[in-house]
């Protein structure tokens, strides 16, 4: 369980990215963080790996208050998963997946067979773990992402757009294997997006943010669509949908 | 005879390469001062670079600092500094010194620099220190820069020891400064073309470790390297539009 309390957030320039966000994320289950760019939700949900602190409030990870905790050992037990994949360019893809486990004193040779293990389980063929990043397609990188990320076999799973860079075919198939992955792993994903399909698709709990980090609405995909809070949350919906095709 | 036939019978001249004032000699001690001034450079100037690009700190201090720091005449320096502190090592080691930081320290902040943030964000989120991101991401993506900040030194710091090298010191510029009083056009010539010899070694076996240091994942990622390792799929084959495996 994951729980922002009162949250704030000013950036030094005087911008609000968060004010005062009040909210609960059930543990085992996908929470989606939708709203444009310039809501706040990246900002939110690296304030639960600690890069970023609050201006106030509190972030409580089963009741502990993460303000307490150091930040690179809370960092090395919670997955990170990024657009653009953020892997390591001048590491092997079985080194980068290996990468938390070997700063957590983990030993290289065991670190690396259980690398080798989790590129089957995140669907990568085994003769690419010596390739290097550059040498992998968009979508594979973002395999080796997840893959890093659940390299700890940590409880939580943050995710950062982590498809936003990919084509459609690519980001649909990464889509059904992370839905495949979550019914076996059953980790705390929080995935941050801006396409709200993406979000009905994944999200067990969905959060659509309005600008300046304000919570629009909380709710299942069903009751955000049948029961929209207000105009600015049903107008975020039915933007989402394909409209050329209609015309 | 001409000069040029003469310097090359000068420097084939097996008794001249021989002794303590001999070819060998003096480019011994020329790559020792040279030697000798890189180390104290880089020891200032890399950790400062490192510094400088890791946090973007002093940027605005010291860029415009070592700017100026190069316009700086060397051989007046030189003598200014042998003026005020007497002959010796001394003058013309910080001298060069100075000359030989702007290029090294540019090397290691526009290496850093040139890291994608991304990347470095990245690092940190995962769980890496500000010291793990530094030396396991920022300083081995950086280092063909890095490098190449000292490659340039180092042909600045031996061209420049030839003018450097007055007496008591030794060096390949003795030959220069030996030659010309008795009009031994060959000589000096001879020492001339030693000193370009060096210099040209040496900015190719820095090349060579350049291209050593540069990571492997970084040359993969070049369109060259992408265009000779791939192959197109076949146009017969019509798989390639289904999702990749």
């Amino acid at each position: 369980m994951i729980e922002f309390r009162d949250v704030t957030k000013t950036f030094p320039d005087g911008t609000v990215a968060v004010a005062g966000l009040d909210l609960a994320i059930p543990p085992r289950q996908v929470t989606v963080f939708v709203g444009s760019s310039g809501s706040g939700k990246t900002t939110i949900l690296r304030m639960i790996n600690r890069m970023v602190d609050p201006t106030s409030g509190r972030v409580l990870i089963d009741g502990v208050d993460i303000g307490s905790r150091e930040p690179v050992a809370l960092r090395r037990s919670i997955g990170y998963v990024m657009q653009n994949s953020g892997l390591l360019p001048h590491r092997t893809v079985l080194d980068n997946i290996a990468t938390v486990p070997v700063l957590r004193g983990e030993k290289k040779r065991d670190a690396r067979a259980r690398a080798r293990e989790l590129m089957t389980v995140v669907g990568l063929d085994g003769s690419l773990a010596d390739r290097y990043p550059a040498q992998l397609s968009g979508g594979q990188q973002q395999r080796v992402g997840v893959a890093r990320g659940l390299a700890v076999d940590p409880n939580i799973l943050l995710m950062d757009e982590p498809f936003g860079a990919v084509d459609p075919l690519v980001r649909a198939e990464l889509q059904t294997e992370l839905k495949r992955l979550q019914s076996e792993l059953d980790k705390t994903v929080v995935f941050v997006t801006h396409d709200i399909d993406e979000a009905f698709l994944l999200g067990d709990q969905v959060v659509l943010f309005k600008p300046g980090g304000l919570v629009g609405q909380v709710g299942t995909p069903a009751e955000l669509l049948e029961n929209p809070a207000d105009d600015f949350v049903a107008g975020f919906i039915e933007a989402g949908r394909p409209r050329s095709i209609l015309r | 005879m001409n000069s040029y036939t003469a310097a090359f019978a000068w420097l084939f001249s097996g008794k001249n390469w021989a002794g303590p004032t001999g070819i060998g000699q003096r480019l011994v001690e020329h790559l020792g001062y040279s030697a000798l001034t890189l180390l104290i450079a880089i020891v200032i100037a890399v950790p400062l670079g490192l510094y400088i690009g890791h946090t973007g700190r002093g940027r605005a201090v010291v860029v415009p600092f070592t700017g100026a720091l190069r316009a700086l005449p060397t051989l007046g320096l030189v003598i200014l500094l042998a003026l005020w502190l007497g002959f010796g090592l001394t003058p013309p080691l910080i001298a060069l010194v100075i000359l030989a930081i702007p290029p090294v320290l540019a090397g290691a902040y526009s290496g850093i620099e040139s890291v994608d943030r991304e990347t470095v964000d990245a690092a940190r989120s995962i769980g890496f220190t500000g010291w793990g991101a530094l030396w396991q991401v920022e300083v081995p993506l950086a280092l063909p820069l890095i490098v190449g900040g000292v490659r340039s030194a180092v042909l600045q710091v031996v061209a420049t020891w030839t003018v450097a090298a007055y007496l008591p010191l030794g060096g390949l510029g003795r030959f220069l400064y030996d030659g010309l009083p008795v009009r031994d056009y060959a000589e000096m010539l001879g020492g001339s073309i030693v000193v370009i010899a060096l210099a040209l070694a040496l900015d190719g076996a820095f090349a060579l470790v350049q291209r050593a240091v540069t990571p492997r994942g970084v040359v993969a990622g070049r369109v060259s390297d992408i265009r000779t390792s791939t192959q197109s799929p076949d146009r017969k084959e019509r798989t390639w539009l289904a999702p990749e495996a």
